[in-house]
């Protein structure tokens, strides 16, 4: 049981760092001031939620783990994120598309964490839940304003939606360690998550003009430690110091 | 970067510019401005913090939120686009505020007050 729960718990943090750091990278460089302020805000909240889920995940390690040593020390195999996450920031519709997404599943996936058996886990669900609601308020305002546009807003939204399809079904495609965590009550089940995610896009998609696409090819294994090639990249920057000079401090 | 603020004086507010209108360019340079009124915890009144760009009113909210109570600064927000603000000439300000320099006895400072009353 501890060890699933150690991925699970795992699992989730990588989640928010991974794509924290991502939209960390837009700082200093979003479209506008107010959004650049945004986008960097989502990126601390993400962040934030990722530290408590590592200090937690050290605790049930033991050992010397902290979260420190979690996020920095490990390597790329052993992150659990889903692939959406680890994809590139692209240009501002593929940002708000992913975090859109993202956003919708973990509003989702956090209602109902919060009410788990695992207390630390429903703690944690429940404190960042706030942050998601404002973050999925956020991004579907955004999605919205992209696709029902301009010409060239709602083209890019179609670009960027045939891009990042693909990896919107890993969400909900559950590991074993997620069932097994799901089966004694501590986590969610995330495929049951899909058919609600699904109608609440469809909303919003159909407010912004854009399509909904039909079945097509999807990729999945980031959950189980199967990346695609970005994630290396990310890892590269994000652990250079920790790597470069072990132990170092502020 | 060509935003600049045009404050229009009482009574001198052209006609296309009185009234909603809702831009919907995508240029940084067309979004409007917005004057940001925040109340803190203690506080009673909004207070104005400062600006900032956004396409509606919406967004001005969000942009707010974001912008100016990063650091718990307040519970309340208010937003209004900048051309609603009327400003008082400062060339008129001779006419319109020294008068009450010399009247004093405006102040009530004039009076004793009973010991209860603390909040004057």
């Amino acid at each position: 049981m501890k060890q699933v729960l150690i991925d699970y718990t795992l699992h989730l943090a990588d989640d928010s760092l991974i794509l924290g750091q991502r939209n960390a990278e837009w700082c200093g460089h979003g479209p506008v001031l107010e959004q650049d302020i945004a986008i960097t805000n989502i990126s601390l909240d993400l962040i934030g939620q990722s530290r408590n889920f590592y200090q937690y995940a050290a605790t049930l390690i033991g050992n010397d783990s902290t979260e420190d040593s979690l996020a920095y020390l490990r390597k790329e195999e052993e992150f659990k994120n889903c692939l959406l996450v680890e994809q590139p920031k692209g240009d501002w519709a593929q940002t708000i598309l992913r975090q859109f997404f993202f956003s919708q599943y973990q509003y989702l996936l956090f209602q109902q964490l919060q009410n788990g058996k695992d207390e630390q886990l429903a703690a944690i669900a429940e404190k960042s839940l706030k942050e998601v609601t404002y973050h999925l308020r956020w991004s579907s305002e955004w999605v919205i304003r992209l696709g029902d546009g301009t010409d060239e807003s709602h083209q890019r939204m179609i670009k960027t939606i045939d891009e990042l399809w693909k990896y919107a079904d890993e969400l909900f495609s559950a590991t074993s360690y997620e069932l097994q965590v799901a089966s004694d009550g501590a986590g969610i089940d995330v495929s049951k998550l899909k058919e609600q995610w699904m109608t609440k896009v469809k909303e919003i998609f159909s407010e912004a003009t854009l399509p909904i696409p039909g079945k097509t090819f999807v990729q999945g294994g980031g959950k189980e430690g199967r990346h695609t090639e970005h994630l290396a990249y990310i890892l590269t920057e994000l652990q250079y110091m920790q790597r470069t000079y072990p132990g170092c401090d502020w | 970067m060509n935003n600049y603020l045009r404050k229009f004086y009482y009574g001198d507010i052209p006609e296309d510019k009185a009234g909603s209108n809702i831009v919907s360019s995508s240029a940084k340079s067309d979004w409007p401005l917005w004057e940001v009124f925040i109340r803190s915890k203690q506080g009673l009144d909004h207070k104005h913090v400062g600006s900032l760009h956004a396409t509606d009113a919406q967004m001005a909210m969000e942009n707010a939120r974001d912008v100016y109570t990063r650091r718990m600064e307040g519970v309340s927000l208010w937003v209004v686009e900048s051309k609603y603000i009327h400003a008082s000439n400062p060339e008129e300000a001779g006419e319109l505020f020294e008068p009450a320099v010399d009247k004093i006895y405006r102040h009530p400072t004039f009076y004793d007050l009973p010991d209860e009353v603390n909040q004057m």
